[in-house]
């Protein structure tokens, strides 16, 4: 009953395209997080100091991009906006729904870290006559950054894993890639299998760097 | 010299302070001593403008704290500070928690605030702890670093908050031996404390603060010896 006969060999010969597209994937990840991380700073100090409209506007960035599918943050961009004429390619479709969601996210984690900071340390801060600035820059964001430091890892892993979502769009990252060449061989198996192992290839290459870098940062 | 003018503070509806007049001459270590929640800590806020005010006036050196173009950080640094929970920087070193300062609020060199640093942690006694991290702190060493970060921005006036409340029975002396040595060095120090001995022995004058006045101020031997005011007399007989 089991006949299937595996063949590797076309989905060998592909690789170098498969990492091809893994480094585009990996790409597209870093810079929605790259895009998350400052807007969601900007969104999560927004909730945390501001009123009026503009609160209500990172609220709701806040509420959709963390509580719907992220396929339909994805369409959105990509059908929704190109049925009211905005018409993006697959890459920045990509690009703009993971940085939406990543923010979202991201948002969430600053907030908390902000929280978790002492009003104390402001006081003692602005006590030996540091500006607001100063007492932002060098005690609160340092602190802040070590809190949201293993959240943020998991986002960037996040962001690699849903941005699989873009072959749906028609972009060539690693999944759409994946689904190119498997639809021309019929090889679907085998060229998902390769792909899954260069995903969690990539994801633990992220996770040992995140540790590396975490061990030189964090001496306290 | 500081100069308190009528001094009120509103935390809502709730008076806190009631018009408060104190003048501190440079040189003089005052003790304020009161029951929890007498408004002690409000007043050393008011004073480095932590906390704003409703009405009166505090006055340092001629400069009116809460006028609008003060400017306050310049003046801040004439105004140290010591918390009842230390607040020590935990992502910096002993050493760099007390160069910081000096380095980015008064553009000093790195390698002068370093050596300002090490000057005052050996003056507090931690001068073998430069590189550790606060964490790696007891409450009583970290307390001192507090007290080290404040000096270190050469200021004319020492303000305590409650600095032994927060630490355990045994670490409270070392702290208060340092305050005596700033105390004897002729620092203008103001101490809101509950160390009754500390007040009696080191003070020039003690201010016993009840309900957001000022109900009694003089030497400590009229204020524990001869108490006049009721409130005051039922406080101390309440603590020995």
């Amino acid at each position: 009953m089991f006949d299937y006969h595996f063949h590797w060999r076309p989905v060998l010969k592909n690789l170098p395209d498969l990492l091809a597209a893994g480094l585009t994937t990996l790409e597209v990840a870093v810079l929605a997080m790259i895009i998350g991380i400052v807007v969601g700073l900007g969104l999560a100090l927004i909730r945390l100091y501001l009123k009026g409209p503009v609160r209500w506007f990172a609220t709701a960035w806040v509420e959709l991009a963390r509580n719907t599918p992220a396929l339909f943050q994805l369409f959105f961009f990509g059908f929704g906006l190109g049925a009211m004429g905005i018409h993006m390619s697959p890459y920045a479709i990509v690009l703009a729904a993971l940085s939406f969601n990543c923010a979202g996210y991201l948002a969430e984690n600053f907030r908390g870290g902000f929280q978790a900071i002492p009003v104390t340390q402001v006081r003692a801060a602005r006590s030996l006559g540091m500006t607001a600035w100063q007492t932002y820059t060098r005690i609160i964001i340092p602190q802040v950054f070590r809190i949201v430091y293993h959240p943020l890892t998991n986002q960037m892993v996040w962001a690699v894993l849903i941005s699989s979502l873009g072959m749906l769009v028609g972009f060539r990252e690693l999944s759409g890639e994946t689904q190119a060449l498997a639809s021309r061989t019929y090889r679907i198996f085998e060229y998902f299998a390769v792909t899954a192992i260069i995903y969690y290839v990539i994801v633990k290459i992220i996770l040992g760097a995140s540790r590396l870098l975490a061990a030189r940062l964090f001496r306290y | 010299m500081i100069e308190i003018r009528g001094l009120e503070k509103f935390y809502g509806s709730l008076q806190v302070l009631k018009g408060i007049d104190l003048d501190v001459p440079n040189g003089e270590v005052l003790s304020i001593i009161g029951a929890s929640g007498s408004g002690k800590s409000t007043l050393l806020y008011c004073i480095n403008a932590l906390e704003a005010i409703e009405a009166g006036s505090v006055v340092v050196d001629g400069i009116d704290v809460h006028a609008k173009g003060t400017d306050i950080n310049a003046l801040r640094q004439k105004l140290g500070m010591v918390f009842q929970q230390w607040n020590s920087f935990p992502h910096l070193t002993t050493l760099q928690n007390v160069a910081l300062a000096p380095q980015i609020v008064k553009g000093k060199s790195k390698a002068e605030s370093r050596e300002i640093a090490a000057r005052q942690l050996e003056h507090v006694g931690l001068g073998d702890k430069f590189d550790v991290y606060p964490s790696a702190l007891s409450g009583g060493q970290q307390q001192r670093l507090a007290i080290a970060r404040a000096l270190a921005m050469e200021p004319e006036y020492m303000l305590f908050d409650e600095a032994t409340s927060a630490l355990d029975p045994e670490l409270v002396g070392e702290v208060l031996d340092t305050m005596r040595l700033l105390a004897e060095e002729g620092m203008t120090m103001i101490c809101v404390t509950h160390e009754m001995s500390f007040a009696r022995d080191v003070s020039d004058r003690v201010a016993f603060f009840h309900q957001g006045v000022i109900e009694e101020i003089d030497t400590p031997a009229e204020i524990f010896g001869s108490p006049k005011s009721e409130h005051l007399q039922k406080f101390l007989s309440n603590i020995r």
